[in-house]
């Protein structure tokens, strides 16, 4: 799908911008805008994507690319679909929403609900870093448990972040999103199919991508794909798809590993290996059990939601 | 085709004239008459367009913000809490030069929540970067609407026509609605400079910093200042068509010889024509008019010029920036710009919905009159609810 411009292989998310080293997300959004392809028109929110590939006057963007708000990305999406359709401009051209976890299971969540309610056929991509990283690694309802953040420190009185993560694919399959799926830029291949697959599906899709934050997380630069890959591997993020309501694929982990070769390489957990931290690691383990659950079946069963 | 309609109604029909590719709002009162008849037009197939039932205001906003960067004639209708709800959107729109058109029916401000009109939801959302114009009736609420998309669509700057709450929206008038093809000869189909476009990508919204932000807004800020001749000559050419709706940015009213020069916008200018009148020809005291139609951008020199005359200048408002004076008054006041003006007083009237009478506004005259003195005051308080308050 990738076209060739002057004899040259282009990014529909070029190099060049200012994301950091190692970036999980701009991994993600790069695999997200080479399975769509070209005739895509992308609604973004305020974050790190929008920032660092958008710095006045350069733009990393080939496809048509908007940013309004943090809050509005499925808004300002719906508006776009529902008026070329009333144009007849609609025939060829699919819409992407995107926004980080704060974006979208936070602030954005109404303008969500909205777009998911009135089933208007978008693909709405959250990149899930696990907290506001653009605004200096502050907590969200998607940080996990035990983790570190500028607003969900440790201390005398604290381990880290007190609560599980919101389970916004849920939410979604609730509306009766048609396809809901999650994936990791570990699995490149895996999250481009599930983007192909979502646009050709009519109607609102939810895909939930995990992607590690090198300063956020405190992890190397080199280590991103490897983290996304360890969340899965040791159940802390489980990879699914979900059509009409029904589990249809779950990833089945060939070699499941301990939480702590996921944990311990990224330094928003180091003070969960410091005595008394054993309880918080013992919830992890328990979150990573209830996802390794998860089959094939109906949608509702699963998780704590 | 003149017709007796409810001003809400009255706004749907001019709204489904413009041809609309995009239409989105969320109810609140007193706009909910106009987006229930928009949706009337779309189910008995008179309005062909996308029609968005919004998941709240500040979705509808960024709903027909997303509408017209992909090219399309968008418009949304709310009022008080929701505009307020929008703000953040209302600025976005404007900071894009998306040419979306709004129906404000002006309502009042919460807390203590109250339904009923005033213009403090409006004036407080006047520095977004929004053309603001304010209509007298319902005729000239129809005229303007269809001035707005031209108005918009030429400056990509975008309009709210702003209409008292029930005053307008609630009340029935004749109105001339005009033909399909007059309004198509005038107002031709938008095509922008810009969009977004697979054909030819295009990025909008980006990051500026410290070394472009300042132009950016300096565009915006000439362009604005420059909308009020494009105001003006929109009115005239709409008014070479349709034989009316010529206003432009202000209206004077016995102006010329007048001791005293009242100021308003919205309704109530239509009682203080008649208070204007009886003053006039039962009291002798030579009392004008000046409705400002165009609050933003300020009609700075036309309002200068109108009043520079006058002793005394009296603005009747419905909004008041709380800890200083109305807004409007301000907005006169610096008009003059350190030369010597006339006296200006800012008269607090009608919040939340209390009548305006004539008899207030001649009173007002008459006060001013016998003491040109420049000064604050709230007009038609109770009594009984002051509690001995004697400031």
């Amino acid at each position: 799908m990738t076209p060739l411009q002057d004899g040259r292989i282009i990014n529909l998310m070029e190099p060049g911008h200012t994301g950091c080293a190692g970036c999980g997300q701009a991994i993600g959004a790069r695999l997200v805008l080479k399975a769509a392809g070209p005739r895509v028109i992308v609604a973004n929110a305020t974050g790190c994507l929008e920032v660092y590939t958008t710095t006045y006057p350069r733009s990393s963007w080939e496809v048509p690319w908007i940013h309004s708000l943090f809050e509005n990305a499925s808004a300002v999406a719906s508006g776009m679909e529902v008026t070329l359709k009333a144009m007849g401009r609609y025939e060829d051209v699919r819409i992407i929403a995107q926004a980080g976890d704060g974006g979208t299971a936070d602030i954005g969540m109404g303008c969500i609900s909205g777009m998911f309610e009135r089933g208007h056929d978008i693909l709405y991509v959250c990149y899930d870093n696990e907290g506001y990283m653009n605004t200096g690694y502050q907590r969200s309802s998607l940080t996990p448990p035990g983790a570190r953040t500028t607003t969900s420190p440790p201390g005398p009185m604290s381990w880290g972040n007190k609560t599980r993560k919101k389970n916004v694919p849920l939410i979604a399959v609730a509306h009766g999103v048609p396809y809901v799926a999650t994936a990791t830029p570990a699995e490149p291949r895996d999250l481009m199919r599930k983007v192909k697959k979502a646009l050709e599906i009519e109607g609102p899709k939810y895909l939930h991508l995990l992607v590690p934050c090198v300063p956020g997380w405190g992890i190397e630069s080199e280590l991103s794909v490897e983290i996304a890959r360890l969340a899965v591997e040791t159940y802390l993020f489980p990879v699914f798809e979900i059509e009409d309501g029904m589990i249809t694929k779950v990833k089945k982990v060939k070699e499941r590993k301990p939480i702590e070769e996921y944990l311990r390489p990224q330094k928003r957990f180091a003070h969960l290996f410091k005595p008394g931290g054993e309880p918080i690691l013992e919830e992890l383990r328990e979150i990573a059990e209830e996802n390794s659950r998860l089959q094939p079946g109906p949608a509702v069963l699963f998780g704590r939601t | 085709m003149r017709v007796m309609l409810e001003g809400s109604r009255a706004v749907a029909e001019a709204v489904r004239l413009c041809r609309p590719n995009l239409v989105c709002a969320y109810p609140i009162t007193p706009q909910t008459h106009i987006v229930e008849d928009l949706s009337q037009m779309v189910a008995d197939g008179r309005l062909d367009a996308g029609y968005v039932l919004a998941e709240s205001e500040f979705g509808a906003a960024s709903i027909v913000l997303g509408g017209s960067a992909v090219g399309g004639r968008a418009y949304t209708a709310t009022s008080s809490q929701g505009l307020l709800l929008m703000a953040e959107v209302i600025f976005n729109i404007a900071g894009l030069r998306l040419p979306v058109v709004m129906t404000c029916a002006n309502r009042a401000v919460s807390a203590p929540i109250n339904i009923w009109n005033d213009q403090q939801d409006a004036v407080s959302i006047r520095d977004s970067g929004w053309i603001q114009l304010f209509v007298e009736d319902n005729q000239e609420a129809v005229d303007t609407h269809i001035q707005a998309f031209k108005i918009a669509e030429e400056l990509m700057i975008p309009v709210m026509v702003c209409m008292d709450g029930y005053v307008l929206t609630h009340t029935w008038e004749p109105v001339d609605l005009p033909e399909q093809d007059e309004v198509d000869r005038f107002l031709p189909l938008y095509s922008p400079a810009y969009r977004l476009d697979p054909d030819d990508p295009f990025t909008m919204g980006s990051m500026v910093g410290p070394d472009a932000y300042m132009e950016t807004r300096y565009h915006v800020h000439m362009d604005m200042m420059e909308a009020r001749a494009v105001i003006r000559r929109v009115c005239e050419e709409y008014s070479e068509t349709f034989g009316r709706g010529g206003t432009g940015v202000i209206d004077t009213y016995d102006t010329k010889d007048a001791d005293v020069v009242l100021v308003s916008m919205g309704s109530v200018l239509g009682t203080m024509r008649d208070a204007v009148d009886e003053l006039r020809d039962e009291e002798g005291l030579k009392v004008g008019l000046i409705k400002v139609r165009c609050f933003r951008p300020f009609p700075t020199g036309a309002v200068h010029d109108a009043i520079k005359e006058a002793q005394t200048v009296g603005v009747i408002e419905k909004d008041i920036s709380l800890g200083l004076e109305g807004t409007l008054c301000s907005e006169m006041r610096a008009a003059f710009c350190g030369e010597e003006s006339p006296e200006i007083s800012s008269f607090i009237m009608g919040l939340g919905g209390r009548d305006i009478t004539k008899g207030d506004i001649k009173q007002v005259a008459r006060d001013l009159a016998s003491n040109p003195a420049c000064r604050v005051e709230f007009r038609g308080l109770r009594e009984d609810l002051m509690d001995g308050d004697e400031r």
